[in-house]
Protein backbone atom coordinates (compact mmCIF):
# COMPACT_ATOMS: atom_id res chain seq x y z
CA UNK A 1 0.00 0.00 0.00
CA UNK A 2 1.40 3.11 -1.18
CA UNK A 3 1.66 6.55 0.85
CA UNK A 4 -0.57 8.14 -1.74
CA UNK A 5 -3.29 5.19 -1.65
CA UNK A 6 -3.47 5.65 2.14
CA UNK A 7 -3.68 9.06 1.93
CA UNK A 8 -6.67 8.77 -0.84
CA UNK A 9 -8.83 6.42 1.15
CA UNK A 10 -8.22 8.91 4.43
CA UNK A 11 -9.54 11.95 2.45
CA UNK A 12 -12.15 9.59 0.61
CA UNK A 13 -13.78 8.29 4.11
CA UNK A 14 -13.08 11.49 5.86
CA UNK A 15 -15.11 13.52 2.74
CA UNK A 16 -17.87 10.95 3.09
CA UNK A 17 -18.24 11.43 7.51
CA UNK A 18 -17.27 15.74 6.67
CA UNK A 19 -18.69 16.57 2.74
CA UNK A 20 -15.84 18.09 1.31
CA UNK A 21 -13.43 18.62 4.00
CA UNK A 22 -11.19 15.62 3.47
CA UNK A 23 -9.82 17.49 0.83
CA UNK A 24 -8.81 20.42 3.03
CA UNK A 25 -7.51 18.93 6.02
CA UNK A 26 -3.52 19.84 6.19
CA UNK A 27 -0.83 16.40 6.59
CA UNK A 28 -0.53 17.50 10.33
CA UNK A 29 -3.56 18.78 11.48
CA UNK A 30 -5.44 17.25 14.27
CA UNK A 31 -7.95 15.07 12.77
CA UNK A 32 -10.70 15.17 15.39
CA UNK A 33 -10.14 18.70 16.27
CA UNK A 34 -10.47 19.90 12.77
CA UNK A 35 -13.14 17.66 11.35
CA UNK A 36 -15.34 17.82 14.97
CA UNK A 37 -15.39 14.23 14.86
CA UNK A 38 -16.81 12.14 17.70
CA UNK A 39 -15.89 8.66 18.49
CA UNK A 40 -18.93 7.30 16.36
CA UNK A 41 -17.17 9.08 13.73
CA UNK A 42 -13.94 8.11 14.65
CA UNK A 43 -15.40 4.63 14.20
CA UNK A 44 -16.81 4.92 10.99
CA UNK A 45 -13.76 6.39 9.56
CA UNK A 46 -11.72 3.18 11.00
CA UNK A 47 -14.36 0.67 9.41
CA UNK A 48 -13.90 2.08 6.19
CA UNK A 49 -10.33 1.79 5.99
CA UNK A 50 -11.27 -1.77 7.31
CA UNK A 51 -13.74 -2.15 4.61
CA UNK A 52 -11.25 -0.57 1.44
CA UNK A 53 -7.83 -1.48 3.03
CA UNK A 54 -8.48 -4.70 4.60
CA UNK A 55 -6.28 -3.17 7.75
CA UNK A 56 -7.36 -3.55 11.21
CA UNK A 57 -6.82 -0.88 13.95
CA UNK A 58 -7.53 -2.32 17.20
CA UNK A 59 -9.08 0.17 19.56
CA UNK A 60 -5.99 0.72 21.63
CA UNK A 61 -4.17 2.12 18.49
CA UNK A 62 -7.05 4.98 18.29
CA UNK A 63 -5.26 7.68 20.39
CA UNK A 64 -1.87 7.26 18.56
CA UNK A 65 -3.92 8.05 15.27
CA UNK A 66 -4.46 12.39 15.49
CA UNK A 67 -3.16 12.97 12.02
CA UNK A 68 -3.35 11.72 8.74
CA UNK A 69 0.95 11.81 8.94
CA UNK A 70 0.06 9.12 11.90
CA UNK A 71 -2.16 7.00 9.96
CA UNK A 72 0.24 6.80 6.86
CA UNK A 73 3.01 6.06 9.30
CA UNK A 74 0.91 3.34 10.87
CA UNK A 75 0.00 1.72 8.38
CA UNK A 76 2.91 2.04 6.12
CA UNK A 77 4.49 -0.19 8.69
CA UNK B 1 -61.57 20.96 6.27
CA UNK B 2 -60.47 19.45 2.72
CA UNK B 3 -62.10 16.07 2.90
CA UNK B 4 -61.17 12.69 0.78
CA UNK B 5 -62.95 11.94 -2.23
CA UNK B 6 -64.23 8.54 -2.98
CA UNK B 7 -61.33 6.40 -2.97
CA UNK B 8 -58.85 8.95 -1.93
CA UNK B 9 -56.89 9.44 1.26
CA UNK B 10 -55.85 12.35 2.66
CA UNK B 11 -51.81 12.49 3.86
CA UNK B 12 -51.61 15.03 6.24
CA UNK B 13 -49.42 17.33 8.79
CA UNK B 14 -48.61 14.38 11.12
CA UNK B 15 -47.93 15.00 14.82
CA UNK B 16 -44.75 14.31 15.76
CA UNK B 17 -45.35 14.71 19.57
CA UNK B 18 -47.48 15.74 21.66
CA UNK B 19 -46.14 19.68 21.71
CA UNK B 20 -46.04 19.99 18.17
CA UNK B 21 -48.82 22.61 16.66
CA UNK B 22 -47.71 23.08 12.98
CA UNK B 23 -45.12 22.14 10.57
CA UNK B 24 -43.34 23.79 7.63
CA UNK B 25 -43.19 21.93 4.57
CA UNK B 26 -40.06 22.02 3.17
CA UNK B 27 -40.05 20.04 -0.07
CA UNK B 28 -42.11 17.23 -1.87
CA UNK B 29 -40.32 14.19 -2.58
CA UNK B 30 -43.23 13.57 -5.12
CA UNK B 31 -45.11 14.78 -7.58
CA UNK B 32 -48.90 14.32 -8.99
CA UNK B 33 -49.02 11.07 -10.32
CA UNK B 34 -46.67 9.08 -8.60
CA UNK B 35 -47.33 6.19 -7.38
CA UNK B 36 -46.44 5.54 -3.74
CA UNK B 37 -46.24 2.40 -1.36
CA UNK B 38 -46.95 3.14 2.38
CA UNK B 39 -43.90 3.39 4.20
CA UNK B 40 -42.92 5.70 0.89
CA UNK B 41 -40.90 8.93 1.71
CA UNK B 42 -43.37 11.44 0.29
CA UNK B 43 -42.35 14.94 2.00
CA UNK B 44 -39.86 16.71 3.59
CA UNK B 45 -41.10 18.73 6.87
CA UNK B 46 -39.41 21.40 8.92
CA UNK B 47 -40.61 20.99 12.62
CA UNK B 48 -39.57 22.00 16.34
CA UNK B 49 -37.41 18.49 16.08
CA UNK B 50 -35.61 19.78 12.74
CA UNK B 51 -35.96 18.79 8.92
CA UNK B 52 -37.84 15.18 9.01
CA UNK B 53 -38.47 12.63 6.18
CA UNK B 54 -42.37 11.72 6.27
CA UNK B 55 -43.71 8.69 5.33
CA UNK B 56 -46.81 7.43 3.78
CA UNK B 57 -49.08 5.31 5.15
CA UNK B 58 -51.43 4.10 2.27
CA UNK B 59 -50.46 2.89 -1.20
CA UNK B 60 -51.98 5.08 -4.25
CA UNK B 61 -51.38 7.64 -6.87
CA UNK B 62 -50.36 11.45 -6.09
CA UNK B 63 -53.70 13.22 -7.40
CA UNK B 64 -53.20 16.48 -5.94
CA UNK B 65 -50.43 18.72 -3.73
CA UNK B 66 -52.75 20.67 -1.72
CA UNK B 67 -49.47 22.66 0.61
CA UNK B 68 -47.10 24.92 -0.94
CA UNK B 69 -43.38 24.04 -0.51
CA UNK B 70 -42.69 26.83 2.67
CA UNK B 71 -46.05 26.98 3.93
CA UNK B 72 -46.69 26.89 7.77
CA UNK B 73 -49.82 24.68 8.54
CA UNK B 74 -51.46 23.45 11.68
CA UNK B 75 -50.80 19.45 12.58
CA UNK B 76 -53.87 17.30 10.70
CA UNK B 77 -54.02 20.09 7.72
CA UNK B 78 -54.25 18.00 4.86
CA UNK B 79 -51.21 18.42 2.72
CA UNK B 80 -51.90 16.39 -0.47
CA UNK B 81 -54.79 13.52 -1.92
CA UNK B 82 -53.98 10.25 -2.39
CA UNK B 83 -56.21 8.58 -4.77
CA UNK B 84 -56.32 4.53 -4.99
CA UNK B 85 -53.54 2.76 -7.89
CA UNK B 86 -56.08 1.89 -10.12
CA UNK B 87 -57.87 5.27 -10.02
CA UNK B 88 -54.66 7.44 -11.14
CA UNK B 89 -55.63 7.95 -14.72
CA UNK B 90 -58.85 10.31 -13.40
CA UNK B 91 -55.93 12.71 -10.70
CA UNK B 92 -55.51 14.87 -13.17
CA UNK B 93 -57.88 17.46 -13.16
CA UNK B 94 -57.58 17.25 -9.00
CA UNK B 95 -61.21 19.21 -8.74
CA UNK B 96 -61.48 19.56 -4.47
CA UNK B 97 -64.75 18.77 -3.64
CA UNK B 98 -64.53 20.55 -0.43
CA UNK B 99 -66.80 22.72 1.71
CA UNK B 100 -66.60 26.08 2.42
CA UNK B 101 -62.70 26.41 4.51
CA UNK B 102 -61.57 23.60 1.98
CA UNK B 103 -61.52 25.84 -1.03
CA UNK B 104 -58.82 27.81 0.27
CA UNK B 105 -56.38 24.57 0.03
CA UNK B 106 -57.41 24.22 -3.12
CA UNK B 107 -57.45 28.04 -4.22
CA UNK B 108 -53.39 27.89 -2.52
CA UNK B 109 -52.78 24.96 -5.11
CA UNK B 110 -53.62 27.44 -7.39
CA UNK B 111 -51.17 29.86 -6.04
CA UNK B 112 -48.55 27.36 -5.95
CA UNK B 113 -48.41 25.48 -8.96
CA UNK B 114 -50.18 27.70 -11.46
CA UNK B 115 -47.57 30.41 -12.08
CA UNK B 116 -49.30 31.59 -15.24
CA UNK B 117 -51.81 33.25 -13.27
CA UNK B 118 -51.44 37.20 -13.97
CA UNK B 119 -49.03 38.62 -10.95
CA UNK B 120 -50.96 41.36 -9.78
CA UNK B 121 -54.47 39.29 -9.92
CA UNK B 122 -55.27 38.19 -6.55
CA UNK B 123 -54.94 34.50 -6.93
CA UNK B 124 -58.06 33.65 -4.89
CA UNK B 125 -60.52 35.49 -8.19
CA UNK B 126 -58.88 33.10 -10.77
CA UNK B 127 -61.41 30.22 -9.26
CA UNK B 128 -64.10 32.23 -8.15
CA UNK B 129 -63.20 31.89 -4.55
CA UNK B 130 -63.78 35.05 -1.66
CA UNK B 131 -60.01 36.37 -1.85
CA UNK B 132 -59.44 35.94 1.96
CA UNK B 133 -60.42 31.60 1.81
CA UNK B 134 -56.47 32.12 0.57
CA UNK B 135 -54.82 33.01 3.89
CA UNK B 136 -56.75 31.43 6.24
CA UNK B 137 -55.73 28.00 4.62
CA UNK B 138 -52.47 28.18 3.94
CA UNK B 139 -51.02 30.82 6.55
CA UNK B 140 -53.37 29.76 9.66
CA UNK B 141 -56.87 31.86 10.57
CA UNK B 142 -57.23 35.46 9.17
CA UNK B 143 -57.92 37.54 11.95
CA UNK B 144 -61.15 37.09 14.05
CA UNK B 145 -61.42 33.73 13.14
CA UNK B 146 -61.42 31.12 15.89
CA UNK B 147 -57.92 29.44 15.72
CA UNK B 148 -54.06 30.59 15.06
CA UNK B 149 -52.07 27.88 13.94
CA UNK B 150 -54.00 25.36 15.31
CA UNK B 151 -53.76 25.92 19.14
CA UNK B 152 -57.18 27.13 20.37
CA UNK B 153 -57.10 30.39 21.95
CA UNK B 154 -59.35 33.14 23.41
CA UNK B 155 -61.26 36.03 21.90
CA UNK B 156 -59.44 38.46 24.04
CA UNK B 157 -56.11 36.51 23.37
CA UNK B 158 -56.19 36.66 19.82
CA UNK B 159 -56.73 40.57 20.13
CA UNK B 160 -53.95 40.75 22.77
CA UNK B 161 -51.80 38.76 20.12
CA UNK B 162 -52.83 40.77 17.46
CA UNK B 163 -51.97 44.21 19.29
CA UNK B 164 -48.40 42.99 20.25
CA UNK B 165 -47.86 41.47 16.83
CA UNK B 166 -47.04 37.86 18.76
CA UNK B 167 -48.48 35.02 16.88
CA UNK B 168 -50.54 32.98 18.78
CA UNK B 169 -49.58 29.47 17.49
CA UNK B 170 -46.00 29.70 18.94
CA UNK B 171 -47.79 30.65 22.58
CA UNK B 172 -48.38 28.07 25.24
CA UNK B 173 -52.07 27.92 26.44
CA UNK B 174 -52.41 27.40 29.96
CA UNK B 175 -56.27 26.34 30.08
CA UNK B 176 -58.16 23.63 29.70
CA UNK B 177 -57.23 21.63 25.56
CA UNK B 178 -53.69 23.70 25.80
CA UNK B 179 -56.47 26.42 24.83
CA UNK B 180 -54.55 30.17 24.69
CA UNK B 181 -55.62 33.36 27.04
CA UNK B 182 -54.81 36.65 27.36
CA UNK B 183 -52.53 36.07 31.05
CA UNK B 184 -50.34 33.58 28.50
CA UNK B 185 -49.95 36.15 25.31
CA UNK B 186 -49.04 38.42 27.99
CA UNK B 187 -46.78 36.32 29.40
CA UNK B 188 -45.16 35.28 26.18
CA UNK B 189 -44.79 39.18 25.01
CA UNK B 190 -42.76 39.62 28.61
CA UNK B 191 -40.81 37.05 27.70
CA UNK B 192 -37.54 36.77 26.05
CA UNK B 193 -39.89 36.66 22.82
CA UNK B 194 -40.21 32.83 22.40
CA UNK B 195 -43.20 33.55 20.84
CA UNK B 196 -41.53 35.79 18.25
CA UNK B 197 -39.31 33.38 17.54
CA UNK B 198 -41.72 31.11 16.59
CA UNK B 199 -43.49 33.43 14.42
CA UNK B 200 -39.90 34.13 12.99
CA UNK B 201 -39.15 30.53 11.88
CA UNK B 202 -42.46 30.53 10.74
CA UNK B 203 -41.81 33.31 8.54
CA UNK B 204 -38.43 32.34 7.57
CA UNK B 205 -35.15 34.38 6.50
CA UNK B 206 -37.24 37.67 7.57
CA UNK B 207 -37.52 37.54 11.33
CA UNK B 208 -35.54 40.81 12.01
CA UNK B 209 -36.58 42.39 9.20
CA UNK B 210 -40.55 41.77 10.57
CA UNK B 211 -39.79 42.52 14.21
CA UNK B 212 -38.33 45.90 12.75
CA UNK B 213 -41.04 46.40 11.01
CA UNK B 214 -43.76 46.03 13.59
CA UNK B 215 -42.56 49.33 15.03
CA UNK B 216 -43.94 51.40 11.90
CA UNK B 217 -46.26 49.29 10.63
CA UNK B 218 -49.38 47.66 12.53
CA UNK B 219 -50.63 44.69 10.20
CA UNK B 220 -51.66 41.14 11.12
CA UNK B 221 -48.51 38.41 10.10
CA UNK B 222 -50.78 36.99 8.05
CA UNK B 223 -51.08 40.46 5.92
CA UNK B 224 -47.87 40.70 6.06
CA UNK B 225 -47.11 38.02 4.89
CA UNK B 226 -49.30 38.33 1.74
CA UNK B 227 -47.76 41.65 0.96
CA UNK B 228 -44.49 40.52 0.86
CA UNK B 229 -45.63 37.98 -1.61
CA UNK B 230 -47.46 40.12 -3.42
CA UNK B 231 -44.75 43.07 -3.26
CA UNK B 232 -47.04 45.73 -1.66
CA UNK B 233 -45.26 48.51 0.55
CA UNK B 234 -47.28 48.00 4.18
CA UNK B 235 -46.45 51.85 4.56
CA UNK B 236 -48.76 52.62 1.66
CA UNK B 237 -51.79 50.86 2.82
CA UNK B 238 -54.44 52.03 5.24
CA UNK B 239 -55.85 49.72 7.86
CA UNK B 240 -58.88 48.87 8.32
CA UNK B 241 -58.68 46.89 11.59
CA UNK B 242 -58.81 47.53 15.15
CA UNK B 243 -57.35 50.76 15.27
CA UNK B 244 -55.47 50.96 12.05
CA UNK B 245 -53.91 47.29 12.16
CA UNK B 246 -53.71 46.24 8.37
CA UNK B 247 -55.50 43.34 7.45
CA UNK B 248 -55.39 40.96 5.11
CA UNK B 249 -58.07 42.23 2.65
CA UNK B 250 -56.90 45.64 2.81
CA UNK B 251 -53.47 43.92 1.54
CA UNK B 252 -55.07 41.75 -1.50
CA UNK B 253 -57.15 45.43 -2.12
CA UNK B 254 -53.60 47.35 -2.66
CA UNK B 255 -51.97 48.30 -5.67
CA UNK B 256 -48.74 46.56 -6.16
CA UNK B 257 -45.72 48.24 -5.23
CA UNK B 258 -43.06 48.89 -8.50
CA UNK B 259 -40.98 45.86 -6.97
CA UNK B 260 -43.26 43.51 -8.05
CA UNK B 261 -44.13 40.33 -6.56
CA UNK B 262 -41.78 39.16 -4.17
CA UNK B 263 -40.67 35.75 -4.02
CA UNK B 264 -41.26 34.05 -0.86
CA UNK B 265 -37.99 33.73 0.84
CA UNK B 266 -36.83 30.54 2.58
CA UNK B 267 -34.97 30.29 5.68
CA UNK B 268 -31.85 28.75 5.31
CA UNK B 269 -32.36 24.90 7.13
CA UNK B 270 -29.42 26.39 9.67
CA UNK B 271 -31.49 29.27 10.03
CA UNK B 272 -34.63 27.45 10.44
CA UNK B 273 -33.38 25.49 13.06
CA UNK B 274 -31.70 27.67 14.87
CA UNK B 275 -35.39 29.39 15.40
CA UNK B 276 -37.30 26.22 15.83
CA UNK B 277 -34.52 25.53 18.90
CA UNK B 278 -34.74 28.21 20.38
CA UNK B 279 -38.19 28.11 20.37
CA UNK B 280 -38.72 24.64 21.76
CA UNK B 281 -35.51 25.79 24.51
CA UNK B 282 -37.21 28.77 25.36
CA UNK B 283 -40.30 27.44 25.97
CA UNK B 284 -38.92 24.68 28.26
CA UNK B 285 -37.05 27.51 29.94
CA UNK B 286 -40.84 29.71 30.20
CA UNK B 287 -42.67 26.78 31.60
CA UNK B 288 -40.10 24.08 33.01
CA UNK B 289 -39.16 24.22 36.26
CA UNK B 290 -35.63 22.41 36.00
CA UNK B 291 -33.36 21.01 38.90
CA UNK B 292 -30.64 19.57 38.43
CA UNK B 293 -28.11 17.09 39.47
CA UNK B 294 -24.93 15.89 38.73
CA UNK B 295 -23.03 13.10 39.77
CA UNK B 296 -18.88 11.68 38.87
CA UNK B 297 -19.04 7.86 38.30
CA UNK B 298 -16.08 5.86 37.91
CA UNK B 299 -16.39 4.38 34.26
CA UNK B 300 -13.28 1.92 34.91
CA UNK B 301 -14.94 -1.42 35.36
CA UNK B 302 -16.96 -0.27 31.94
CA UNK B 303 -14.12 0.78 29.88
CA UNK B 304 -12.44 -2.63 30.72
CA UNK B 305 -15.11 -4.70 29.94
CA UNK B 306 -16.15 -2.68 26.62
CA UNK B 307 -11.95 -2.90 25.33
CA UNK B 308 -11.78 -6.26 26.12
CA UNK B 309 -15.29 -7.05 24.39
CA UNK B 310 -13.91 -4.75 21.29
CA UNK B 311 -10.86 -5.97 21.03
CA UNK B 312 -11.23 -9.32 19.46
CA UNK B 313 -13.85 -7.74 16.86
CA UNK B 314 -13.75 -6.38 13.31
CA UNK B 315 -14.01 -2.44 13.75
CA UNK B 316 -17.71 -2.83 12.24
CA UNK B 317 -18.96 -4.66 15.45
CA UNK B 318 -17.02 -2.07 17.71
CA UNK B 319 -19.21 -0.61 20.04
CA UNK B 320 -18.66 2.94 21.33
CA UNK B 321 -18.47 3.90 25.53
CA UNK B 322 -22.07 6.30 24.47
CA UNK B 323 -23.88 3.22 23.64
CA UNK B 324 -23.20 1.44 27.31
CA UNK B 325 -24.05 5.04 28.89
CA UNK B 326 -27.74 4.93 26.95
CA UNK B 327 -28.55 1.65 27.36
CA UNK B 328 -27.51 2.00 31.29
CA UNK B 329 -30.08 5.08 31.33
CA UNK B 330 -32.57 3.00 29.56
CA UNK B 331 -32.37 0.47 32.03
CA UNK B 332 -32.72 3.10 35.12
CA UNK B 333 -35.37 4.61 33.54
CA UNK B 334 -37.53 1.27 34.06
CA UNK B 335 -36.74 1.72 38.22
CA UNK B 336 -37.66 5.20 38.09
CA UNK B 337 -40.38 4.94 35.79
CA UNK B 338 -41.82 8.86 36.92
CA UNK B 339 -38.69 10.53 34.78
CA UNK B 340 -39.89 8.44 32.02
CA UNK B 341 -42.95 10.54 30.97
CA UNK B 342 -44.82 13.09 28.91
CA UNK B 343 -46.10 16.28 30.48
CA UNK B 344 -49.70 16.75 29.48
CA UNK B 345 -50.51 19.84 31.05
CA UNK B 346 -51.54 18.75 34.62
CA UNK B 347 -49.58 15.58 35.30
CA UNK B 348 -47.20 13.38 33.72
CA UNK B 349 -48.00 9.75 33.53
CA UNK B 350 -44.79 7.18 32.85
CA UNK B 351 -44.72 5.54 29.14
CA UNK B 352 -45.03 1.87 29.05
CA UNK B 353 -41.96 2.35 26.92
CA UNK B 354 -38.32 3.51 27.28
CA UNK B 355 -37.70 5.28 23.62
CA UNK B 356 -34.45 7.09 24.49
CA UNK B 357 -33.91 10.35 22.27
CA UNK B 358 -30.24 11.10 21.06
CA UNK B 359 -28.72 14.35 21.28
CA UNK B 360 -26.99 14.43 17.79
CA UNK B 361 -25.55 17.63 16.75
CA UNK B 362 -25.09 18.64 13.02
CA UNK B 363 -22.22 19.80 11.45
CA UNK B 364 -23.04 23.35 10.25
CA UNK B 365 -25.25 23.60 13.52
CA UNK B 366 -28.30 22.40 14.84
CA UNK B 367 -29.39 19.65 16.99
CA UNK B 368 -31.47 16.64 16.87
CA UNK B 369 -32.87 14.17 19.09
CA UNK B 370 -34.67 11.14 17.15
CA UNK B 371 -36.00 8.40 19.44
CA UNK B 372 -34.59 4.60 19.04
CA UNK B 373 -37.72 2.88 20.31
CA UNK B 374 -37.81 0.10 23.07
CA UNK B 375 -34.05 1.37 24.24
CA UNK B 376 -34.37 -0.41 27.17
CA UNK B 377 -34.65 -4.16 25.55
CA UNK B 378 -31.82 -3.80 22.66
CA UNK B 379 -28.76 -5.62 23.27
CA UNK B 380 -25.74 -3.46 22.90
CA UNK B 381 -25.20 -4.40 18.82
CA UNK B 382 -28.45 -3.50 17.82
CA UNK B 383 -28.10 -0.70 19.74
CA UNK B 384 -24.83 0.50 18.35
CA UNK B 385 -26.30 -0.25 15.25
CA UNK B 386 -29.32 1.65 15.57
CA UNK B 387 -27.35 4.79 17.07
CA UNK B 388 -25.21 4.95 14.20
CA UNK B 389 -27.83 4.75 11.36
CA UNK B 390 -29.77 7.65 13.21
CA UNK B 391 -26.55 9.51 13.65
CA UNK B 392 -25.85 8.95 9.83
CA UNK B 393 -29.17 9.76 8.59
CA UNK B 394 -29.37 13.14 11.27
CA UNK B 395 -26.67 14.22 9.54
CA UNK B 396 -27.82 14.38 5.87
CA UNK B 397 -30.73 15.31 7.10
CA UNK B 398 -32.72 11.81 6.40
CA UNK B 399 -34.50 11.32 9.86
CA UNK B 400 -38.37 9.95 9.64
CA UNK B 401 -41.03 10.89 11.12
CA UNK B 402 -42.04 7.13 12.99
CA UNK B 403 -38.82 8.15 14.89
CA UNK B 404 -39.41 11.89 15.78
CA UNK B 405 -41.71 12.87 19.04
CA UNK B 406 -41.61 9.63 20.11
CA UNK B 407 -38.59 10.23 22.71
CA UNK B 408 -40.09 9.33 26.16
CA UNK B 409 -36.43 11.03 27.75
CA UNK B 410 -33.36 12.36 25.90
CA UNK B 411 -29.63 11.57 26.22
CA UNK B 412 -26.94 14.06 25.70
CA UNK B 413 -23.26 13.15 25.32
CA UNK B 414 -20.62 15.52 24.10
CA UNK B 415 -18.41 12.75 22.91
CA UNK B 416 -15.33 11.90 23.72
CA UNK B 417 -13.62 15.14 23.26
CA UNK B 418 -15.94 17.52 24.80
CA UNK B 419 -16.06 19.15 28.17
CA UNK B 420 -16.47 17.32 32.01
CA UNK B 421 -20.00 18.12 32.25
CA UNK B 422 -23.21 18.80 30.91
CA UNK B 423 -26.28 20.89 32.63
CA UNK B 424 -28.67 20.22 30.18
CA UNK B 425 -31.79 21.64 29.25
CA UNK B 426 -35.73 19.52 29.45
CA UNK B 427 -36.95 19.01 25.73
CA UNK B 428 -40.80 19.35 26.33
CA UNK B 429 -43.25 17.26 26.82
CA UNK B 430 -40.76 15.58 28.19
CA UNK B 431 -40.16 15.45 31.62
CA UNK B 432 -36.25 14.95 32.20
CA UNK B 433 -32.92 14.68 30.25
CA UNK B 434 -30.11 13.12 31.20
CA UNK B 435 -26.09 14.14 30.12
CA UNK B 436 -22.83 12.95 30.24
CA UNK B 437 -19.88 14.71 29.98
CA UNK B 438 -16.70 13.00 28.67
CA UNK B 439 -15.45 10.49 30.27
CA UNK B 440 -11.07 11.47 31.06
CA UNK B 441 -9.18 9.78 33.15
CA UNK B 442 -8.66 11.45 36.78
CA UNK B 443 -7.71 10.96 39.99
CA UNK B 444 -9.89 8.88 42.29
CA UNK B 445 -9.91 7.15 45.65
CA UNK B 446 -9.96 3.19 45.85
CA UNK B 447 -9.53 1.24 48.50
CA UNK B 448 -7.65 4.36 50.37
CA UNK B 449 -5.30 4.78 46.97
CA UNK B 450 -5.46 8.08 44.91
CA UNK B 451 -5.31 5.91 41.45
CA UNK B 452 -6.00 7.32 38.28
CA UNK B 453 -9.13 6.55 36.86
CA UNK B 454 -11.72 6.61 33.92
CA UNK B 455 -14.57 9.29 35.44
CA UNK B 456 -17.63 10.59 33.60
CA UNK B 457 -19.78 13.17 35.34
CA UNK B 458 -23.42 12.59 34.86
CA UNK B 459 -25.82 14.85 34.77
CA UNK B 460 -30.08 14.88 35.04
CA UNK B 461 -32.18 17.86 34.36
CA UNK B 462 -36.15 17.22 35.95
CA UNK B 463 -39.20 19.08 36.03
CA UNK B 464 -40.53 19.99 39.22
CA UNK B 465 -43.92 19.47 38.25
CA UNK B 466 -43.41 15.99 37.95
CA UNK B 467 -41.02 14.47 40.47
CA UNK B 468 -38.20 15.84 42.68
CA UNK B 469 -34.65 15.78 42.99
CA UNK B 470 -35.08 12.70 45.00
CA UNK B 471 -36.40 10.34 41.87
CA UNK B 472 -33.22 12.16 40.10
CA UNK B 473 -30.73 11.07 42.83
CA UNK B 474 -32.42 7.67 41.94
CA UNK B 475 -31.84 7.63 38.76
CA UNK B 476 -28.08 8.65 38.56
CA UNK B 477 -27.36 6.03 41.57
CA UNK B 478 -29.09 3.33 39.49
CA UNK B 479 -26.76 4.49 36.62
CA UNK B 480 -23.48 4.20 38.50
CA UNK B 481 -24.65 0.78 39.36
CA UNK B 482 -25.34 -1.11 36.36
CA UNK B 483 -22.30 0.91 35.08
CA UNK B 484 -20.24 -1.39 37.29
CA UNK B 485 -21.60 -4.52 35.73
CA UNK B 486 -21.61 -3.56 32.33
CA UNK B 487 -21.92 -7.62 31.27
CA UNK B 488 -25.47 -6.81 32.38
CA UNK B 489 -25.35 -3.99 29.66
CA UNK B 490 -25.50 -6.45 26.94
CA UNK B 491 -28.72 -8.09 26.73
Amino acid sequence: MTRDEILAALRRHLNAIVPGEGDELALDDDIRDELDLDSMDFLKLVQGLHEDLGVDIPETDYGKLDTLEAFVGYLSR
Amino acid sequence: MVEAAAGEQLFTMPSLGADMEAGRLVAWKVGVGDAVKRGDIVAEVETEKGLIEVEVFADGVVRELLVEPGAKVPVGTALARIGGAAESGAAAGGEAETDGAGAGGAARVDVAYAPAAAPGSAPGEAIGEPVESVGETAYGAAPGKTKLDGAPSTPAARREAREKQLDVGGVRGSGSHGRVGLEDVRGAEGDAGGARVASAAATGARGEGSAAEAGRVRATPVARRRAEERGVDLGAVEGSGRDGVILLADVEKAPVGVTGPAKTKAASPAEAMRAAIGAAMARSKREIPHYYLTHTIDLGAAMSWLEARNADRPPTERVVPAALLVKATALALKKVPELNAWWTGSAAPPKAEVNVGVAISLRGGGLVAPAIPGTDQLGLDALMAAMSDVVERARRGALRASEMGSATVTVTSLGDRGVESVIPVIIPPQVAIVGFGTPSERPWVVDGEVVPRTLVTASVAGDHRVTDGHHGARLLARIEKLLQKPEKLDS
